[in-house]
């Protein structure tokens, strides 16, 4: 129960879900939900590991996972922007799909170690007094990354003209196509980002993280929370971020709290039988139906909300709703 | 009008243009389209398989046997769809309001639970009747599958939470709680298991009656077949004939009109998915009973999720539920002995892909038109 270890083990687990949630707010923002991210995240997971196995090299390997879960989100974007397919159902067959594509190509990966994304100290920020340590050591490379990225693509989002495109796409297609731009290929370019996102998430777990191919266990439904913690975020990079990293945090607090025999001198249950921790496996998906709950009354109080245009297609030359 | 541009350095020999269908398609349209489309899904399953090196055709000629070869492997493919045709329903009904519950494999392992308790705690007196016990369970089940329905229902109709994720969220909670009482309180000597129900808590199957009728020796197919099949002629009768289904049509297709016509709209969503529930609930209590005879890890091969597919691919027609629910049998059957592992639900992800991209067909009419450059 060290603060010490549970923030870094939260800020670590956090990224997983940072990338992935931030991916799909990309998506969310251009006006198609993508449900698809649990299939995604786990076939970059699938990718990124064979890809270092095989090629030894792990940087290969996240390029390799980025360009899986974009390709694969490109299905949905086909369907839902073209097809006009009901993006739900889309969603939940890319789930099935990458799921199994995952399960299918990644026979045999289980138990294998491949070379793994570095971790390191940054010099002189981690000799700080507890920030140090929780911060800035010995933490992957993906997780300084995720430090920039959350705030980088809040700043794309709210302050540059291609995020307030992004936004206009999401919120009303008509006008952002009478002035002149293509809804069509941003759509799509944007399913794609959220993808290549997701895709890096999943090697974010293989790779980083619980290194590993453990079959759909590898994410274990994180691809779901990220989707949950959007809406708790309402649509927000930074509040993605924060979000993430909170929920891990939490999720590693929950773990540590199987360990001791006494907790605040009393008995731990866990510690005497730990079929208990059946109910602390329940935790994290509690944790985000409650975060739901809050942020839909949130959402509701200060009159914010999801785009306008999320879920509906866009047809050119038609009337909008 | 959707025109799928050709570039303008590929010069390709022909543009292909969707044009909105103004006219009807004949009635052989849509029921072939969709065979069309699930074919093309095996083609391409196909393909991925042999490119990893494996035998497609043998696979499945393997396929062909293990699920309709004999009676008694096509049994097993009907045991395997019977709790698909309930979960099957389950989704339908919610996915007719436009409700997505994806919670019918969390609500299935409630359902599932709770039938158990009429046995495990007892509810009522083990010497009972066999039509009390099985009753309770039926009863049992339903209640235990609409409790988890209610709980997304009742959050999206008062706070407006999303449902989707609520549901899921719910089927990892009902895993880990019944994987608790199935490890800890009722382990079956330290099995992953609780002790084998008694005979008496057995749904009818075809091979009880083997003495009398030396055909039905080794089919294992059950009663729960029967109350799938009733629950698709209720289920119709309240989408076609009741009031009740229309206002549940009516919300799917305009809830705003559904709205102004002074329909409750909350109080159907949370009705809607406790029926939702309770079906796929029942769907639990009939695994339970009709095959397993005991609560352990893992009832279900993910029939909540397949569910989904069904529903999609019966178009929501609950009669046509039951026909896809005997294709997605086999697939389940035929998928526990197949490897690699993950074949079947990689090919239930391309059914339905195809099933939705396909749908564009019914709406637009794919035009080939010669360039002239």
């Amino acid at each position: 129960m060290n603060p010490i270890i549970i923030l870094h083990a939260g800020l670590a687990t956090g990224t997983i879900l940072l990338f992935a949630a931030i991916g799909e707010v990309f998506a969310e923002r251009a006006g198609i939900l993508n449900l698809g991210v649990e299939g995604m995240m786990l076939m970059g997971a699938m990718a990124g590991f064979s890809t270092s196995l095989s090629t030894g090299s792990p940087m290969l390997g996240l390029l390799v996972a980025i360009l899986a879960g974009g390709i694969l989100s490109l299905a949905h974007g086909l369907v839902t922007i073209h097809f006009q397919a009901d993006q739900v159902v889309s969603g939940l067959s890319l789930t099935f799909l990458g799921t199994g594509l995952a399960l299918v190509l990644g026979q045999g990966l289980t138990g294998q170690n491949p070379p793994l994304v570095p971790s390191f100290d940054i010099p002189g920020l981690a000799l700080i007094p507890f920030i140090g340590p929780v911060f800035f050591a010995n933490h992957s490379l993906l997780v300084y990354v995720g430090y920039l990225f959350a705030p980088l693509t809040w700043y794309y989002i709210y302050k540059t003209r291609p995020g307030m495109h992004l936004r206009a796409v999401g919120e009303k297609p008509e006008a952002a196509d009478t002035m002149g731009l293509n809804v069509y290929a941003l759509r799509y370019f944007y399913v794609f980002v959220g993808g290549c996102l997701a895709g890096l998430a999943g090697a974010t777990i293989s790779l980083s993280v619980s290194p590993g191919w453990f079959s759909e266990l590898t994410t274990s439904g994180q691809g779901w929370i990220a989707v949950g913690l959007v809406i708790f975020a309402q649509w927000d990079p930074l509040r993605a971020a924060f979000g993430g990293y909170l929920f891990g945090a939490l999720r590693r607090t929950i773990l540590d709290l199987q360990g001791p025999a006494t907790l605040f001198g009393l008995t731990n249950p866990l510690y005497i039988n730990p079929n208990f921790s059946f109910f602390l496996q329940m935790a994290p998906f509690i944790l985000t139906i409650a975060a739901l709950v809050w942020g839909s009354r949130a959402a509701i109080r200060e009159r914010l909300g999801a785009p306008a245009a999320l879920g509906v297609p866009y047809i050119r030359g038609e009337r909008g709703l | 009008m959707t025109t799928i541009a050709p570039s303008k350095r590929f010069q390709l020999p022909y543009t292909i243009s969707l044009e909105k269908r103004v006219e009807d398609y004949p009635k052989w349209f849509p029921p072939a389209i969709t065979i069309g489309a699930v074919l093309i899904a095996f083609l391409i399953s196909g393909i991925i398989l042999k490119l990893i090196g494996g035998e497609p055709l043998r696979v499945a000629s393997f396929f062909y046997e293990a699920t309709f070869g004999s009676w008694a492997v096509f049994s097993d493919t009907l045991v395997k769809a019977t709790p698909l045709i309930m979960v099957g329903l389950a989704c339908a009904i919610a996915f007719r309001m436009k409700l997505w519950n994806i919670g019918a494999e969390g609500q299935f392992y409630l359902g599932a639970f709770a039938a158990s308790l009429v046995v495990l705690v007892p509810l009522v007196p083990p010497e009972s009747p066999k039509v009390v016990i099985i009753g309770a369970m039926i009863i049992m089940g339903m209640i235990g599958g609409a409790v988890w329905g209610f709980i997304p229902g009742f959050l999206k109709a008062r706070f407006q939470v999303n449902e989707i994720i609520t549901t899921l969220m719910l089927n990892y909670i009902a895993i880990s709680w019944n994987n608790f009482w199935i490890f800890d309180r009722w382990s079956d000597a330290g099995f992953q298991m609780t002790p084998t129900f008694d005979k008496s808590a057995w749904l009818p199957r075809l091979a009880d009656y083997a003495r009398e009728y030396k055909m039905f020796s080794g089919i294992t197919l059950h009663l729960g077949v029967v109350f799938g099949i009733i629950a698709a002629g209720i289920m119709w009768w309240i989408l076609e004939r009741s009031s009740w289904g229309y206002e549940i049509k009516l919300i799917g297709d305009n809830p705003n009109a559904a709205k102004y016509a002074g329909i409750n709209i909350a109080r159907n969503i949370v009705l809607v998915m406790m029926v939702s529930g309770a079906l796929a609930g029942l769907a639990g209590m009939s695994e339970v009973t009709g095959v397993v005879h005991r609560l352990q890890e893992r009832i279900s091969p993910g029939y909540g999720f397949t569910g989904i597919i069904v529903a999609w691919l019966a178009k929501l027609n609950p009669f046509t539920v039951i026909l896809v629910s005997i294709l997605f049998g086999a697939l389940i059957v035929a998928g526990r002995e197949i490897q690699p592992s993950g074949l079947a639900l990689m090919l239930q992800g391309f059914i339905l892909f195809m099933i939705i991209s396909s749908d564009v067909l019914l709406r637009y009419k794919v035009r080939l038109t010669r360039q002239t450059a």
